[in-house]
């Protein structure tokens, strides 16, 4: 199929339907808001559901009801929206049903601003709602790559039977690249009738099925919480995703980054490389699992000083990092969250504070 | 000679962890042979609540849901925009739905949303322990208005039925009672009608039931029934508040 220029929200849209899915709820805000305007004549033309909810809250519990009946369903926000449907997203991880989710970052904390950032990586990948739970966090470079982790994070939540984030920033969203709809990437029907609760007659059985999260008994809770940590060990083992980027030279420092960010790291990497300073840079793709044990390898090259990652956020993903090295190799931060979106040249003399 | 009584379908061989004297047990009964009757239990959904009522799937033999607090007319949408071929209800309490999920029922009537609410009002917080609620009626004590509910400062009981009835969607909305059979046959007939509506693909619907709770009323049954007719029905008056035929 050939390149369409698209704009990325409209792209992450549109791709859910390649994917497959046919279901969307959703609340508006900057900037995912153009996600619900695209899908809100895309859905009528494909005979799929369009429904903009009361609040991002109930917007949560539509896309729980509609997953425990097994069918494909997804939604799109930005950062404060995404902070009042964790409410939802405790419950629909703690209840297994496969969803997907996407957050458009915005700044924060409270309103914040509309333009991008990164700060909601401990929100995404350390919980955001109460109790023991994980998302599978996918972090897209680029409108191409947010596509292909719109259309893959449908199958990844059915196999966990898990909520999957796709966290992106403002500029992911706003942003309009050339794109393409991979067809291999269109999900295959999965059958859920051994739990989803799609009406006994749908699945031909006399035993019914029920969706909950309450369990009142302490010996039940806690195997039910250590069936939700052996998934979450599995996305350890299987679903750790990462580029590695001017790995080969005798680099001194390693940056990790992630995002739009890591586009503008790629571009001082290769500036500095013309300087004739070797830096490399390692991007996440999955947020969690984390690619700890790669970062600890890469940080441990002889010729690597030290370790900076750089993000749009005071310092989150720099815990990750620091626990990846767990003490082997000094760790830095850079970054900016205003939502202006540091330069080269600002990742530049960050770096050169470091190796020189 | 026929079976003159029998356990619905649609309700479980079990025991119930209701109090003695609460009416839940009735209007799990009700929705029960309605379901039964209509002959939709392998294809119905209900929605659970938080409050008394969370635990209900266990007395019903049909796929259910459990929705966090409030919440559950927004699962119910869920279910029906992505399956309209499954029959769909919930069932809340008024701290459930009156309270915390008072945005949720609005905006799902509103959108008028074709599936059923059974609305238990009975004045009360029950599964937490008879805190205030705001159907609780004006100088009731529980235990947040240890000195009875002052409508200075904390209102006037809320009544959903005729707030929801307020909006220009068409509905199905109607206050019955649990507190005697001839009041318990006009509820079955009401939760009939509502169930027949969703069949039809009609409109929202929602049958508030004023019920007791006896133990956080601090009364016995009989005394509770009593109370319930005597000091809720006044202001919570029965009947129909809005039909689908009305507009």
């Amino acid at each position: 199929m050939s390149k369409v220029l698209m704009k990325g929200n409209e792209a992450i849209g549109e791709a859910a339907i390649r994917a497959g899915c046919l279901n969307y709820f959703a609340y508006p805000i900057t900037p995912q808001t153009e996600v619900a305007e695209y899908l809100s004549k895309r859905m009528v033309e494909v005979d799929g559901v369009f429904l903009q909810g009361e609040s991002e809250v109930a917007v949560s519990y539509m896309i729980f009801g509609a997953s425990a009946c097994g069918e494909r369903v997804f939604t799109t926000s930005s950062s404060p929206g995404v902070s009042l449907m964790s409410e939802g997203i405790s419950y629909i991880t703690a209840a297994e049903c496969p969803t997907v989710f996407v957050n458009i970052m915005r700044g924060g904390p409270g309103l914040g601003g509309i333009l991008p950032s990164q700060a909601d990586y401990f929100q995404a990948t350390k919980g955001g709602g109460h109790g023991d739970y994980k998302l599978l966090v996918m972090a897209p470079a680029s409108v191409q790559e947010a596509v292909e982790m719109v259309m893959q994070a449908f199958a990844l939540a059915d196999k966990y039977r898990n909520p999957v984030m796709i966290l992106g920033d403002g500029l992911i969203g706003q942003m309009m690249e050339p794109v393409e709809f991979p067809d291999h990437l269109k999900v295959q029907p999965t059958n859920k009738d051994d739990w989803a609760t799609n009406g006994m007659s749908t699945r031909k059985s006399k035993t019914r099925n029920l969706v909950k999260t309450l369990y009142l008994d302490p010996v039940e809770l806690n195997a039910h919480n250590l069936k939700l940590k052996a998934k979450y060990e599995q996305m350890a083992r299987e679903e750790i995703r990462y580029e590695a980027y001017n790995f080969d030279g005798a680099y001194r420092l390693l940056i990790v980054s992630y995002g739009t960010m890591s586009r503008v790291c790629r571009t001082a990497v290769d500036m500095l490389r013309e300087e004739g300073l070797e830096i490399a840079m390692l991007r996440p793709k999955h947020l969690f699992p984390f690619p700890c044990g790669p970062i600890r390898d890469a940080a441990a090259k002889d010729s690597c000083r030290a370790v900076l990652s750089v993000e749009m956020s005071m310092g989150q993903m720099v815990e990750d990092v620091e626990r990846s090295v767990a003490g082997t190799s000094p760790v830095h931060w850079y970054g900016k969250c205003g939502g202006d979106v540091p330069t080269p040249e600002e990742v530049i003399e960050a770096v050169k504070k470091l190796v020189d | 000679m026929g079976k003159t009584f029998q356990k619905p379908e649609a309700l479980a061989d079990t025991i119930t962890h209701y109090c003695p004297g609460c009416t839940h047990g009735v209007a799990h009964r009700l929705v029960a042979e309605v379901i039964d009757e209509l002959g939709i239990r392998d294809r119905t959904v209900g929605v659970a609540p938080v409050g008394c009522a969370v635990l209900m799937y266990n007395y019903f033999t049909f796929d259910f849901q459990e929705a966090a607090h409030g919440r559950a007319p927004a699962m119910a949408t869920g279910i029906k925009r992505v399956r309209p071929d499954l029959m769909v209800f919930t069932y809340q309490g008024d701290g459930d739905l009156a309270s915390i999920g008072l945005s949720e029922i609005v905006h799902s009537a509103n959108r008028g949303e074709k599936f059923t609410t059974i609305f238990i009002n009975n004045a009360v917080y029950g599964m937490t322990g008879g805190q205030m609620a705001p159907t609780t009626m004006p100088e009731q004590r529980t235990t947040t208005s240890p000195f009875g509910r002052k409508t200075a400062t904390e209102g006037m009981p809320m009544k959903v039925s005729e707030l929801l009835a307020s909006l220009q969607t068409p509905a199905y909305i109607t206050r019955q009672a649990l507190t005697r059979p001839k009041y318990i046959n006009r509820a079955k007939k009401a939760i009939k009608k509502a169930f027949t509506y969703q069949m039809e693909n009609r409109c929202f619907s929602l049958v508030e039931l004023i019920s007791t709770c006896p133990t956080n009323w601090g009364m016995t049954p009989i005394d509770a029934l009593k109370w319930a007719e005597e000091k809720m029905m006044p202001y919570y008056e029965l009947g129909d508040y809005k039909t689908p035929e009305e507009n």
